[in-house]
């Protein structure tokens, strides 16, 4: 018998298709799940009150309100710091080893298991600095491991802007950071917001980082100063879904929910970003 | 005043632009720092190999070789699944699925990975743990196989996005190449794709199981934790990474378990450097 190669195509398509299936339709089936058991348990009560009962009744309220300063406090710290490395990596850096050596520990930053850094803000920010358990601690443990995030999408930003703009900027006297600062960094806005808020879905949903830099096992309060344990969505999860019994399946899935529900806005708010953007782009 | 000005700036660009080095060896000397001081009264070599881990018997017994074990049991269980599924969805987004597809596909990509990791944990939880249990009969479904199978899920999105960015940049005259003396699609792909595509195939190989090796919630949640020698994939396990997160809230600060702790966070710095800098030379290579 002669091989048919375009049955031998056929077949390997077909594996292809069945391959990419066995991705898609779970990833589906996970988020509907999600939305169909945890919907009923979505009220203005179960977002906007303390939790109750250790946690079996009430709300999430602190830990909504707690992830919302851990997310806020990463990004006053790694914004600044991660776009000022984009523009010296896009803007200043030349091919040599320097460069080779920032790129490389970008990408282990970029690799290092989250619970690691976890240990590295519990004995830098917890014990050495002596912030204790505390959103300071927490914000700073996060905002060093979305720096790799940060940097590589806004120096991708800045890079594709075109070198004829700065090329007219330099031409008619700019110096090099009015350069940056009134062409390259306005037309790369877009391109570093869609990093930013990317680093800060990924902020949102960690939990092995701030296991013992900030979170708070029960904490039925709100937060006074940045020296205060919080509790913390992902975290809030976890132990309602491992370490206390009988709470109502309907809880978990709420609390879930509304976390997953965090994380996917931010993500839908990039591709509206980055969507608006390819209309508007000039070059 | 300009000139100061601009001066200052700059210099404040290139301390940033140095701040991602500063804080890997930062965190490494750390590391070092509560890590090593375990060394004091167990060997490297004892540490590494011994086979029991009750760090808070008396005296504790900290030998990591069943923790080393469960993570590569997990990880070997995860590659399995993972690497033909996500190379397999990679050739099918870059070369076969129409536009519009593909753009689905991708989203739906995003999303998974985009899902944190403590919720993939909660439904591995609540679907694959029972799912497991009444298929094979087990007392509990908190085993090797539930993690194998959940973290095959969060290596995905990082094989098939890097896998996918390897075969577009294949240059296109190889393609054309191929089609000219008269190759199917899939010899094309077969034969000059993938070949000429396999360092990065590989370097997303290897990001994926870093990614499931420092994996920790999901892990924790599902695989039973167990610190024994795993001799079947349908027993509970218990990982590196886990045995950090578990027990790092009880250990007493300054304590031989304490430091044992950050010794295994060496460990995983180790791996995770090894596996980064391997892929990144893989990928330079390439271009």
């Amino acid at each position: 018998m002669i091989k048919n190669p375009y049955r031998t195509q056929n077949i390997a398509f077909f594996f292809l298709f069945l391959a990419t299936l066995l991705i898609v339709i779970p990833v589906g089936l996970i988020v509907v799940l999600i939305i169909q058991k945890g919907l009923p348990a979505i009220n203005w009560q179960f977002l906007f009150s303390l939790p109750r009962q250790g946690m079996r009744a009430g709300g999430i309220f602190p830990a909504i309100i707690g992830t919302i300063y851990l997310v806020a406090g990463a990004i006053i710290f790694a914004l600044p710091i991660g776009l000022l490395a984009a523009v010296y990596l896009s803007e200043y850096a030349k091919d040599n080893l320097l460069t080779r050596i920032i790129k490389l520990a970008i990408v282990n930053l970029s690799g290092v298991p989250s619970v690691v850094y976890g240990l590295f803000g519990l004995v830098l920010f917890v014990v050495f600095f002596k912030f204790g358990a505390s959103i300071i601690s927490g914000s700073l443990t996060l905002g060093i491991m979305i720096l790799p995030v940060i940097i590589t999408t806004s120096r991708e930003a800045l890079e594709s802007v075109p070198y004829s703009f700065r090329e007219v900027s330099l031409s008619l006297g700019a110096s090099k950071w009015q350069t940056i600062r009134h062409i390259v960094l306005p037309n790369a806005i877009p391109g570093i917001l869609t990093g930013t808020i990317l680093g800060l879905g990924r902020v949102a949903g960690e939990t092995a980082p701030i296991l013992f830099t900030v979170a708070a096992f029960y904490l039925p309060q709100l937060p006074k100063s940045i020296f205060d344990q919080v509790m913390a969505l992902p975290y809030h999860l976890y132990v309602i879904s491992t370490q206390v019994p009988n709470v109502d399946e309907k809880m978990r899935y709420g609390t879930a929910l509304v976390l997953l529900a965090l994380v996917l806005f931010m993500n839908l708010v990039t591709v509206i970003i980055r969507y608006k953007f390819r209309k508007k782009k000039k070059w | 005043m300009r000139k100061l000005k601009e001066f200052i700036i700059e210099k404040l660009i290139l301390i940033c632009g140095l701040a991602s080095i500063f804080f890997v060896v930062l965190i490494f000397l750390f590391l070092l720092k509560e890590g090593l001081a375990v060394f004091k009264t167990v060997s490297p070599f004892k540490f590494l190999f011994s086979r029991s881990w009750y760090p808070i018997s008396e005296p504790p017994q900290l030998g990591i070789l069943p923790l080393i074990l469960g993570s590569l049991l997990i990880t070997a269980g995860a590659a399995i699944i993972s690497i033909p599924i996500g190379i397999g969805c990679a050739i099918y987004i870059a070369e076969i699925a129409p536009l519009k597809v593909k753009e689905v596909l991708k989203a739906g990509i995003e999303l998974l990975a985009a899902i944190p990791s403590v919720v993939l944990g909660f439904i591995g939880m609540v679907t694959l743990v029972p799912l497991v249990r009444t298929m094979f009969h087990l007392p509990t479904g908190l085993t090797a196989l539930s993690g194998s199978i959940m973290l095959a899920f969060m290596a995905m999105p990082t094989i098939v996005s890097i896998a996918e960015d390897a075969l577009y940049s294949v240059p296109k005259t190889y393609k054309e190449g191929a089609f000219a003396l008269g190759a199917t699609h899939w010899q094309m792909i077969w034969r000059v794709m993938l070949p000429a595509a396999s360092g990065g195939m590989l370097a997303a190989i290897m990001l994926g199981i870093g990614r499931v090796i420092g994996e920790t919630m999901a892990v924790m949640m599902i695989t039973g934790n167990a610190a024994v020698i795993p001799n079947s994939i349908l027993i509970p396990v218990r990982t590196l990474t886990a045995t950090i997160a578990a027990e790092m809230g009880e250990a007493v600060t300054g304590s031989e378990h304490y430091f044992a702790l950050f010794a295994i966070g060496i460990v995983l710095f180790i791996i995770s450097f090894a596996i980064n800098v391997t892929a990144d030379i893989l990928l330079h290579k390439r271009q």
